[in-house]
């Protein structure tokens, strides 16, 4: 199962990935298209920064996730299949306790609405992973992230060492 | 990248092949390890033009939509275009300045250069009001360049003689209702960045008209008085058969490439190359083989029949035939990366110009004084360098094609009087009226690795001869439709009937042994004047503004600033403009507005952006149709 994993230490704060996620969530998902669009599409990936760290939040797709919880018409389940927290649009009434739940607050408002990262589900990949200049976002299975993050930190340490 | 989806050009999939076998990256491989590039920038939204920024505003509406200052996406937008203009501006004003010192230096004596074209230098006088009766060639000149350098020293607020001298009065008075006559060149470029900068003009309007301004100091200052002024050193094109693309190249010559845009250094590197052919004898080879990449290949295209090697997105890829002895630089267009390639061949890269420097190439300093000395060194570097190449690295393609070009318009006219020397004008007029000419359009501008090689100029040109409409071309347009051989006489066959009808009868009253080519190859991209002039002459013939008249340009591959420069010129002389790649402002509704629509009541031209060469056609023609019926054709 992969998860959309970001590596701190390579987010620029560019944005490239929000400008990507608006674009893969409008009609024509051509950029130049999109920006003229009406209503404009919304983004589901937020670049936040605190200080020194940006960082690009999005839906974690959490395993035992609030917002589900919270969703009382059922919009929002849990696919045990790909391990996706899935809108179904048509359900929501737009009563927004999801977005009240959320810890990440990744889940906005889109006519109405909720509107939450879908990981591309249109186009099959997540655009934002593909559009990250410095690679700082992977889509990826965790134990292949965490034995890199494992080996970096090995030759950090052996360096500093 | 896929080598099968570069370029239509023949040659290009394998000599990519080559450089990947060799490891060598080119222009295709940076450019897919740069995507993705960042949308700010692709809609003018990113400002940088104060150290609280970098500050951008988000095309989607949710994020800010102010940067820190308070700019908004039209200020930011618009600033970033006009300042985009007014580099564009100062490369061909520069450009224009060099060529106005070496005149300067022939009036004073120097043996270098010598004026070529005392015609032309009559006619540029007559135009600036010079009485030309009882005077030597020499106080001509002087003349001349006093009243043009009196251009550059304007200190007040009297528009350039030299716009004033060769603009319609009708554009003339549109100009200057719309307050954009530009002063002195020099200031107009200062004067553009400064109103730039943090805390400037925050009115759209104004930063656009400001823009306008500049692309007429770029057309005046720069195209125009430097295609006038090499004609007078160089002598005026007139039809040259010669041919395109890397099979110019020629395995048992010392093959040098000449790449940049000024004629002042590759017309010395021709001569230079024809005085010491021996000596390349001497060294085992059976002559010199000069070829030109850019404006510069053009330059000497139109005037020498030099054959062009490649344009502007191929530059590397002819350095990788490992077949190129030398190459020799001035300005403009040249990818710092050729180095690097060079280093990885026998070949030398020889920079010239002290605002050209790059590490890795050898540097021969050229100027009016050193113009023979240095051409004659680096003739002879490449003698040398062709005794160390390596034929176990030498891969030269087969591909080229045959080229009839030279169409100054004073070559366009000549061939016209033979169908009426009185009006030679008429024919052409005659033939727009009856329809067998739908119209003109002129492709220029260069290659955008964003744009698959040459193939919107191609695709677009297709369309349009086949519906009739004569083109006329400059720049790497000219490259790109020379290669493919729509400069070579046979290419007729691809055009509609009545277009084939007149170019035959051209050709035949010409004695060419065959129609004229359907695409006229006009010249480098300061040459661009050329096509104004043209344009200007049918519609003073006519006793309209060139506003009317039923033509349009197209920069189908754009790239460089002053792509960006030479439209807004366009557009200010009253034609509608064609960009074939999406303009950096896009960000902003209102400019995109202001540029694509309001500014055709304004000044009668305005850029329309078309990024599918198809619809681009069917625009194109469209709006000729629509010009065509409000005169009643």
């Amino acid at each position: 199962m992969r998860e959309i994993l970001v590596d701190l230490e390579k987010c620029l704060g560019c944005k490239t990935c929000e400008l990507a996620c608006a674009t893969a969530h409008s009609k024509e998902k051509n950029f130049f298209a999109a920006i003229f669009e009406e209503p404009k599409p919304v983004r589901r990936i937020f670049v936040e920064a605190d200080g020194s760290t940006n960082f690009p939040l999005t839906c974690r797709h959490c395993e035992d996730a609030p917002c589900v919880t919270a969703c009382m018409s059922g919009a929002l389940t849990k696919d045990e299949l790909t391990g996706e927290v899935v809108l179904n649009s048509q359900r929501c009434i737009g009563c927004f306790m999801c977005v009240m739940v959320c810890p990440f607050g990744v889940i906005v408002e889109n006519q109405r609405k909720a509107a939450k990262c879908d990981r591309c589900a249109e186009i099959g990949y997540p655009q934002c992973v593909l559009a990250c200049p410095t690679k700082a976002l992977s889509f990826i299975e965790v134990p292949v992230y965490a034995k890199k993050e494992r080996k970096k930190y090995l030759t950090n340490f052996l360096v500093k060492e | 990248m896929e080598r099968n989806k570069l370029s239509v050009d023949p040659t290009i999939p394998n000599i990519y092949q080559k450089a990947r076998e060799e490891g060598i990256s080119t222009v295709f491989d940076r450019y897919e390890a740069q995507q993705p590039q960042c949308g700010f920038g692709l809609t003018g939204l990113c400002c940088r033009h104060c150290v609280q920024g970098p500050c951008r505003i988000d095309p989607f509406g949710e994020g800010p939509q102010a940067g820190i200052c308070g700019a908004t996406a039209e200020v930011i937008t618009a600033r970033n275009l006009l300042r985009q203009v007014a580099a564009g501006a100062a490369a061909h004003v520069d450009h224009a300045y060099d060529v106005l010192e070496v005149l300067e230096q022939i009036a004073k004596g120097t043996e270098s250069y010598s004026i070529k074209d005392q015609e032309k230098l009559k006619q540029v006088a007559f135009t600036l009001g010079i009485d030309t009766a009882n005077k030597t060639e020499r106080e001509i000149v002087e003349e001349m360049c006093q009243i043009i350098y009196r251009d550059f020293a304007n200190s007040g607020a009297t528009p350039m003689t030299y716009l004033k001298a060769n603009s319609p009065q009708e554009r003339l008075e549109t100009w200057e209702k719309l307050g954009v006559l530009p002063r002195n060149p020099d200031r107009e470029i200062r004067e553009a960045l400064h109103q730039t900068t943090m805390g400037m003009d925050a009115d759209p309007v104004n930063l656009i008209l400001k823009t306008i301004r500049l692309g007429l100091v770029d057309g005046f200052a720069g195209l125009k008085l430097a295609t006038d002024l090499q004609d007078i050193i160089f002598g005026t094109p007139q039809p040259v058969v010669t041919e395109a693309n890397l099979g110019v190249l020629k395995e048992d010559y010392v093959n040098i490439i000449v790449h940049g845009h000024v004629p002042l250094l590759s017309e010395k590197i021709v001569e230079w190359s024809r005085k010491l052919e021996d000596e390349a004898k001497k060294a085992g080879a059976k002559g010199i083989n000069l070829a030109g990449i850019c404006c510069t290949g053009n330059e000497v295209l139109m005037r020498q029949g030099v054959p062009l090697a490649t344009n502007f997105l191929a530059q590397e890829l002819a350095i990788v035939t490992g077949a190129v002895d030398l190459m020799v630089v001035d300005v403009q267009c040249i990818m710092p990366s050729l180095a690097e390639i060079a280093a990885c061949y026998h070949t030398r890269l020889v920079t010239t110009m002290p605002i050209v420097r790059i590490p890795g190439a050898e540097h021969v300093p050229f100027t009016t004084e050193t113009a023979d000395t240095a051409s004659q060194q680096i003739v002879r570097m490449a003698i040398e360098s062709f005794q160390k190449r390596n034929p176990a690295k030498v891969y030269i393609p087969r591909e080229k094609a045959k080229v009839v070009a030279g169409f100054s318009v004073e070559a366009i006219i000549k061939a016209l009087a033979k169908l009426n020397p009185e009006e030679p004008l008429k024919p052409l007029i005659d033939n727009i009226v009856s329809g067998n000419i739908l119209g003109v359009v002129a492709t220029v501008g260069c290659n955008n690795v964003k744009v698959k090689h040459d193939w919107f100029h191609i695709e677009l040109v297709k369309e349009l001869i086949r519906n009739n409409v004569l083109v006329v071309t400059t720049g790497c347009s000219a490259h790109a439709l020379a290669k493919a051989g729509f400069m070579d006489p046979a290419a007729v066959e691809w055009t509609g009937e009545g277009l084939k009808a007149v170019l035959t009868a051209i050709g035949t009253a010409n004695d060419l042994g065959g129609p004229l080519p359907p695409v006229l190859h006009m010249g480098s991209c300061v040459d661009n004047s050329r096509i104004g002039d043209l344009v200007i002459a049918v519609a003073n013939y006519l006793k309209v503004s060139p506003k009317d008249l039923p033509v349009a340009a197209s920069a189908p591959e754009y790239q460089h600033e002053k792509a960006l420069s030479i439209g807004t010129w366009a557009v200010a002389m009253g034609i509608m403009t064609h960009l074939g790649v999406v303009p950096p402002v896009a960000g902003s509704p209102k400019v995109t507005r202001i540029l694509t629509q309001d500014a055709e009541a304004l000044i009668g031209g305005k850029f329309y952006v078309e990024t599918d060469p198809y619809k681009a056609a069917a625009g194109i023609i469209e709006h000729i149709k629509a010009k065509r019926a409000l005169l009643n054709l």
